[in-house]
């Protein structure tokens, strides 16, 4: 029988191309057919690179003939958030402005990874003007669209790549998340993200927005492909100034290892506030699964957001400063706006903003000598529609773009590791973060792997893909 | 009624760094400075030992 690529997982699609079940070329053009025709829809890809892709598939095909290893993901399709350098392409990152840059004359380390891994880059992926963004709208390509409604956000800034993977069109994809940018979209679109370590995974050749908080990964709709693509891509990287020299730490391997020693607890106090009742389920039925009756206070939680807050906006205004002289009318204006103010921040309350982050680091590491790890949500709620801008909680109208990132962004903050796992509730699913501690993302991985056994997370099945 | 200060600085450090600033883009730049201001406060008045060093990532 031969398999449909359209129905297998990464890890499926690598051993059947390997096996010579499929060749590398027939999951690649179904991965282009699935694409052309669902993509009007989910207006998740900028750029298709098709024959680039055909033309990789060809040598995986001649390679696995000459009786050469294709690598752990051969032939599997991926997409990339829009601000990866891919050569050939001008590096956009979401915006109008970048669309003059010269084109890009390699790609970034991640690709080179993946591509080495056998992988096949298929396209890049819309996303959030800069990466400023919770909600995957775009004013120049338009909003990427939910696979779960489409009337819906994708959640941001990797919307794309939420609504590729969550759609169906690629069973991997990257991302970036500096304050939440792959824990919302994930959450919102009802997939697995893995946010690393700050520095396991190489940024090199990447459109930056906050140096400091900056993360790449991945996205997939099961934890052995996200952690196969994980496994492909990291080590150590001169090209990146933050990329730790740390060896490979392969976690593939101890997916399945027993989590019954492990110590989980429920995220307290500032993590239980602002919450809709399906964030509260979502983490109730990760807690109960995980026989999780502990509760920790992470202290000061809010001031970290409000210092994460401070030192996006203000880094990200130096990026941008000589843009916003020069090209002012070429920026989304909501994101020129923000990144005004934050040129105009002064510079003593970003440098305790940075030290404040060194104390908070220290409180957060002592919590881990007694638990390995903490569960919290991923988002307030589920996704919210295209274009709204407040939702109600408790009678109280809370604005929807400043309250999406409040639960991710103390936790990139000090660059703690995180799987977003998707609970499949009616109609929308949403996320919820398993965290652990600097270096650790085996045991989220253990934890998300064995919460999708339990059968409490999985991607579910959009209706229309 | 007096001025606003913030609209007075707005004005000096948007010509200090040659930022344009149009007036119609003002109520918004204001409105997200002064969330910039309000979260930085918050920080700001959190004691920290004077040897507390920044976070901010560089290996020699």
């Amino acid at each position: 029988m031969t398999a449909n690529p359209d129905e297998l997982s990464a890890s499926e699609i690598a051993q059947a191309v390997a096996g010579r079940k499929l060749s590398a070329l027939g999951v690649t053009e179904a991965a282009l057919a699935r694409i052309a025709k669902h993509d009007s829809a989910l207006n998740s890809f900028t750029d298709v690179t098709a024959e680039r892709a055909r033309a990789s598939a060809k040598a995986i095909d001649a390679a696995i003939a000459a009786g050469k290893s294709p690598g752990p993901l051969a032939g599997v399709p991926f997409a990339v958030k829009n601000l990866f350098d891919v050569q050939g392409l001008p590096t956009r990152a979401g915006s109008k402005i970048n669309r003059d840059r010269k084109l890009s004359s390699r790609d970034a380390t991640l690709i080179e990874r993946m591509e080495a891994a056998g992988a096949v880059l298929v396209g890049a992926l819309n996303m959030g003007e800069y990466a400023y963004d919770f909600t995957g709208e775009n004013v120049h390509d338009g909003p990427s669209r939910n696979p779960h409604d489409a009337t819906r956000m994708t959640g941001g800034s990797s919307g794309g790549s939420g609504a590729a993977v969550g759609g169906r069109l690629v069973p991997l994809a990257l991302g970036s998340d500096t304050n939440g940018s792959i824990r919302v979209p994930s959450s919102f679109c009802g997939i697995f993200g893995l946010k690393p370590t700050y520095g396991r995974l190489s940024r090199a050749r990447s459109f930056p927005f906050v140096a400091s908080f900056d993360h790449l990964g991945p996205f997939a709709r099961n934890v052995g492909d996200l952690a196969l693509a994980y496994d492909a891509m990291q080590g150590p990287d001169a090209d990146d100034a933050a990329c730790s020299t740390r060896a490979v730490e392969p976690v593939s391997g101890l997916l399945a290892q027993d989590i019954g020693g492990l110590r989980v607890a429920i995220a307290g106090g500032y993590f239980q506030k602002n919450v809709f009742p399906e964030a509260v389920e979502a983490v109730a039925r990760v807690a109960k699964a995980l026989d999780a009756t502990r509760t920790i206070e992470i202290p000061e939680a809010a001031r970290a957001r409000a210092a994460a807050y401070v030192i996006s906006t203000t880094e990200g205004a130096s990026l941008h400063l000589d843009r916003l002289r020069t090209r002012p009318n070429d920026f989304d204006p909501a994101v020129r706006d923000r990144l005004l103010a934050g040129a105009m921040v002064p510079a003593p309350l970003v440098d305790r903003a940075q030290k404040f982050r060194r104390w908070y680091r220290a409180q957060v590491l002592e919590i881990f000598k007694s638990v390995d790890v903490i569960i919290a949500p991923a988002t307030p709620s589920v996704a919210p529609k295209l274009g709204q801008v407040t939702f109600s909680l408790d009678g109280v109208e809370l604005p929807v773009r400043a309250n999406i990132g409040i639960h991710t962004q103390p936790i990139s903050f000090i660059g703690l590791p995180v799987v977003a796992v998707p609970i499949p509730l009616q109609p929308m699913p949403i996320g919820v973060q398993i965290i652990a501690a600097p270096w650790r993302e085996d045991i989220a991985l253990r934890v998300a792997h064995a919460l999708e056994r339990m059968g409490v997370a999985a991607a579910p099945r959009p209706k229309e893909f | 009624m007096a001025a606003d200060p913030l609209d007075d600085y707005i004005d000096a450090v948007g010509k200090a760094l040659a930022l344009p600033i149009e007036d119609a883009w003002r109520p918004a730049v204001k409105a997200n400075l002064e969330v910039s201001l309000r979260l930085a406060r918050l920080v700001d008045e959190f004691p920290l030992p004077d040897e507390t060093e920044p976070a901010s990532v560089f290996a020699a």
